[in-house]
């Protein structure tokens, strides 16, 4: 197909030709095309449908606000729906295609949505899909979320990469049209470092689309020589493609930079980088935004914004159709007339809504000045418009300007309130703006060249200047004052047919009446009834028009009437832009321990406990199912020795003169007169009475202690161990350091323990039983003069020790103790062995530490010391965590041993039914115990210790079994505890 | 969200853990005669202010420092930065 519209150069490479297919057509364009501008070029009015009435519509904009051409992008994994055409840039090869429909665009099944308009207006659903309440999820949800909404997903993997990134500048300057390039030039040259960015490929802003002059030269001319002048700074970084979408708090804006989107391959590079750029001043300079006025059928493809259509004329070298009709309520519509004049193109009329003389027209110009636009016609795209004294016009292009917006959306994103100036009939920014923020030229109301100019040149002295630079003395830029006279026109009344506010949603004028009708007349209710203003361009050409209406209909004015706020983002970000590198195995970061190289040669099945990796179980060849892995590695821990890497458990060293009396008040139970040498386990609590954590503490030294956390909890037993050091007990004289990552550590558990590290402690260190006995400790040599520590303390209830290392010594002391074993048959056992071994010795872990649970549910409550001030001992007391028929932690097994206990179950009375009020607690760990040969629990149960050999249910519900469970001793394993000190 | 950290210079609020109202710092005495209803309120009761309040941020990610940061919740100003070490000193904590 050949470029019918292509009138000109413009600012494209028409040198070189691309190729692009847009719904299976080849189609040519040129470098420095947007898809929207070769489309234009190919005769190409209607690219879609819309949003709920499946309307044909086509290109309304030239930019990020565009309600109507959305299309899908590329194919396969990489396709992208919601793609605005007018900033998708165009490569060689590129795929596009309209979206929204059923069958064809041209002949769209849904397109009958527009004949039942009289039924699907504003509130429709509300009103309409109430009953019967069954058919809303089963019926009408599927039907509608099938036939409305936007472009569809390709349901596959996301295949690109996105990164973030951080920025941090004296100067951001956000946009860079006119006021944004002067604004950073005078930054620039007064030394600081600035930060031009810029959603468009390329700078410049509208001079690209007007035909401007300033100093004299071309604007377009001026904008390269001051980007020019720019890259030269070392001071400055320049971001195309870069959209600020959001201020925060503190100067700290989001920006988005479209790295590869305008390339046909991403050659491995990311697609896009979020960028948090941290600022000292920031000056918004994002310009002015086209509306448009509401008359009969203003969705028309071939119906655009005047300056759009300058844009195309200009920047494209593009008409957007052969006779062009213009329709204004102010001095700036009529520029597109005369460019478009300049350029060759036949225009069929002005139509101005303003009264009086009519500034010069184009020759030959019908002029139409008091009148306005009624209907438009030509379904598929316009071919004739109608005026307000019944004249027909004939035209397939309709350039509409109803004024400008600033695009004071950034000042809005914290507390700022835009203001009504009647004067250019719009909002400028208002209120508290962003700390650090100034808004310089049309997105701050300086609606002619020559004032935008001076005041981002102005603007970025004063941001150097207040910054401590020196600013430059050279003159700012000059241009002449264009004609910028408006006068607030909003909707056509005359028109007998549909006007549409808001054309992404479908809103219409009489939408906007019904809202107003039916209540909702606040702007925030407005939005939410009607959904003006939603969705991917979130109303830029549509929320002032439609407030302006709702100010008609209620008779007040605008300023009464509410203002329009905006939140972040300002354009769309993808979802993969926010996440970043963080998918899949890298979502979050992932620690290994030391043995983990040597866990995965015995092909180790690995488990994630809180941020780490750990062994859950070693399958041996032959074992089909984790529990024959597990089993064997309990029998033969419990038979003869196991190893098994506990470095995961948080480690916190502790000295000072005064570490005793700290952990005195951190734990429940007494520590000031720990002897040296010895181990103790503890029980710490949260200040409102309830376990916190449990762990082992040692006294290396009299003024050196080591922690163990749990591996859970690591993190916040350390945040909150300096928030007493630093915050309650700033007096004492004691540190903290965590040493998790430092130190290497191994249980080795079983009968044969003591024997297999004799052979590696070295023999100056006596750890018989007699020297070393249950719960001492000591700092040694191992392996011939390897520093270690050795502990004896048992968490599987057999005779044990840990043993920990410099954590570069971690991979040795694994494969040491595994071949010292081979004498007693050593085997290494993982998190499941480890945790049917607590289960069966009655330990509680983080099951059981549920944040619900006190130390007397756990039956640990005579350790809570009265006769000291420690953390959580006052609150403790409270009466209701001290019921007579509180919970206890007692064990369970199933009456008939071959059944399987689950976790989660809740107890109940024999006989009672299975409800709420008859719960009397519940399951909370199981394991099938093969040195009992049964399934076993553990579990709080009211009055548990009471309770001993009374048969209970362990109700279900969910998975559908109630066992008869009979209450035990959490200790199913020597109870008495002399495998232990053995 | 920048804090500026007495030590350490602007950081980001990234780098920290926030636990709430510096009110924490002002634990009752265990032995009072009310220490119940004292450590009840300690534990429980918050003012809510809009405007200036005096919270309790953690340098985590950075020197383990426990901050007294006061914050403007309206406009999200950080105000002025402490360690909380001086602060409870200064309110008499020691030991």
């Amino acid at each position: 197909m050949a470029q019918i519209n292509r009138i000109g150069e413009g600012l494209v490479d028409t040198s070189r030709t691309l190729s692009f297919t847009f719904n299976g057509d080849t189609l040519a364009g040129h470098p420095g095309d947007t898809l929207a501008s070769a489309l234009l070029a190919n005769g190409i009015r209607f690219v879609g449908r819309s949003f709920k009435y499946h309307r044909p519509r086509g290109i309304f904009t030239a930019g990020s606000e565009e309600p109507n051409a959305l299309v899908q992008l590329r194919t396969g994994a990489h396709q992208e729906p919601n793609t605005r055409a007018t900033v998708a840039e165009l490569f060689d090869g590129l795929t596009a295609t309209s979206q929204n429909h059923r069958g064809s665009l041209k002949f769209d099944l849904l397109a009958m949505n527009d004949l039942l308009t009289p039924f699907l207006g504003a509130g429709f659903y509300y009103k309409t899909f109430m009953w019967p309440k069954s058919f809303w999820e089963k019926v009408y949800e599927p039907l509608i979320r099938n036939s409305a909404g936007l472009g569809r997903l390709s349901g596959e993997a996301d295949p690109d990469s996105y990164d973030k990134g951080f920025l941090h500048c004296d100067v951001l300057v956000i946009g860079a049209g006119p006021a944004g390039l002067a604004a950073a030039l005078t930054a620039g040259r007064a030394g600081a470092r600035v930060i031009l960015a810029d959603e468009d490929f390329r700078f410049g802003g509208r001079l690209l689309a007007e035909t401007h002059e300033i100093d004299g030269a071309d604007g377009v001319d001026w904008a390269e020589q001051a980007v020019a002048e720019l890259a030269a700074m070392d001071n400055v970084r320049l971001m195309s493609r870069t959209c600020v979408h959001g201020a925060f708090d503190h100067g700290i804006y989001g920006a988005l930079e479209r790295k590869t989107d305008h390339l046909p391959k991403s050659g491995g590079k990311p697609r896009q980088v979020l960028w948090r750029i941290y600022s000292r001043r920031a000056l918004l300079c994002a310009g002015a935004t086209e509306r448009s006025i509401c008359f009969g059928n203003n969705d028309r493809p071939g119906v655009m914004l005047a300056g759009a259509v300058r844009t195309y004329v200009n920047r494209f070298g593009v008409t957007p159709g052969q006779r062009v009709a213009i329709f204004t309520n102010n001095d700036d519509g009529w520029r597109t007339a005369h460019d478009l004049a300049e350029k060759g193109v036949e225009i069929a009329a002005v139509i101005d809504s303003r009264d009086g003389t009519p500034p010069a027209a184009p020759h030959g110009a019908m002029v139409a000045m008091g009148s306005a636009v009624t209907n438009a016609a030509g379904r598929h795209g316009l071919r004739s418009l109608t005026l307000t004294n019944g004249q027909t016009i004939q035209a397939d292009c309709l350039a509409v300007s109803g004024g400008w917006n600033p695009n004071v959306h950034l000042t809005c994103h914290q507390r700022g309130r835009p203001v009504w100036r009647q004067d250019i009939a719009a909002f400028v920014p208002g209120g508290d703006l962003p700390v650090g923020m100034s808004v310089a030229g049309a997105a701050k109301g300086d609606m002619t060249l020559s004032a935008a100019l001076k005041a981002g040149h102005g603007a970025g002295n004063a941001a150097a200047k207040d910054l401590g630079f020196t600013a430059s003395r050279k003159a700012a830029p000059k241009s002449d004052d264009e004609a910028a006279d408006v006068t607030a026109f909003w909707q056509v009344r005359e028109s007998k047919t549909r006007a549409w506010v808001d054309q992404q949603n479908d809103v219409t004028v009489k939408d906007v009446k019904l809202a107003h009708q039916d209540g909702f007349r606040a702007v925030e209710h407005l939005k939410r009834y009607t959904t003006l203003g939603m969705a991917t361009d979130q109303g830029k050409t549509a929320n002032v028009l439609g407030l302006a209406i709702m100010a008609e209909l209620t008779g007040r004015t605008i300023p009464e009437t509410g203002t329009t706020v905006f939140r972040p983002p300002y354009s769309p970000v993808p979802i993969g832009a926010f996440a970043g590198r963080s998918r899949g195995k890298d979502f979050r970061p992932y620690r290994l321990t030391t043995s983990h190289g040597w866990a995965e040669e015995q092909g180790a099945v690995f488990v994630e406990t809180g941020m780490w990796l750990r062994a859950q179980w070693f399958p041996q060849p032959g074992e089909t199912h984790w529990r024959q892995s597990v089993d064997r590695e309990v029998t033969r821990t419990r038979g003869s020795v196991g190893v098994c890497d506990v470095t995961t458990l948080g480690k916190i060293d502790i000295q000072g003169r005064d570490a005793a009396e700290f952990l005195n008040k951190v734990y429940a139970n007494g520590f000031a007169k720990l002897p040296v040498g010895k181990t103790r386990y503890g029980l710490m609590l949260r200040e409102d009475g309830i376990a916190m954590d449990d762990g082992t503490t040692a006294r290396l030294a009299e003024n050196h202690f080591v922690m163990t956390t749990t591996t859970a909890n690591a993190v916040s037993v350390f945040r909150h161990m300096e928030f007493c050091r630093q915050c309650l007990w700033p007096g004492l004289d004691v540190h903290l350091i965590s040493a998790t990552e430092q130190w290497a550590q191994f249980a080795v558990a079983g009968p044969n323990s003591r024997k297999l590290l004799q052979k590696l402690v070295d023999a100056e260190h006596d750890i018989s039983n007699e020297a070393f006995p249950f719960m001492a400790c000591a700092e040694l040599t191992v392996c011939g003069g390897t520093p270690a520590r050795l502990f004896r303390i048992s968490f599987s209830g057999e005779l044990a020790y840990e043993i920990a290392v410099p954590a570069r010594y971690g991979d040795a002391m694994v494969r040491a103790l595994m071949a010292a074993g081979e004498a007693f048959d050593v085997v290494a056992y993982g998190t499941e062995a480890l945790g049917v071994m607590r289960i069966e010795k009655g330990h509680a872990a983080g099951n059981e530490l549920t944040g619900q649970t006190t130390a007397r549910d756990l039956g640990l409550g005579r350790m809570v010391s009265k006769k000291k001030d420690c953390i959580g001992n006052t609150l403790s007391e409270r009466e209701g965590l001290n019921r007579e028929d509180g919970l206890t932690l007692v064990g369970f097994r199933p009456v008939d041993r071959a059944t399987e206990l689950k976790a989660g179950a809740h107890f109940v009375v024999k006989g009672k039914p299975v409800t709420t009020e008859n719960d009397q607690g519940w399951m909370t760990s199981v394991a099938w115990s093969p040195t009992l040969g049964h399934s076993i629990g553990l579990g709080f149960i009211q009055r548990g210790h009471d309770r001993m050999g009374e048969t209970v249910i362990a109700a279900d519900p969910l998975r559908g079994n109630d066992i008869e469970v009979e209450i035990v001793s959490p200790h199913f394993v020597d109870p008495e505890g002399e495998r232990l000190r053995a | 969200m920048i804090i500026d950290h007495p030590l350490l210079g602007p950081r980001d609020a990234a780098e920290f853990y926030v636990l709430g109202d510096a009110s924490l710092i002002e634990r009752p005495d265990w032995q009072d005669d009310n220490a119940a209803a004292a450590f009840d309120s300690y534990m429980h009761l918050r003012d809510n202010p809009a405007g200036e309040h005096r919270e309790l941020w953690f340098h985590e990610q950075g020197d383990r420092s426990w901050l007294v940061v006061t914050r403007n919740t309206l406009t999200h100003e950080v105000v002025k930065v402490e360690l909380a070490r001086d602060v409870a000193l200064a309110l008499g904590r020691s030991t």
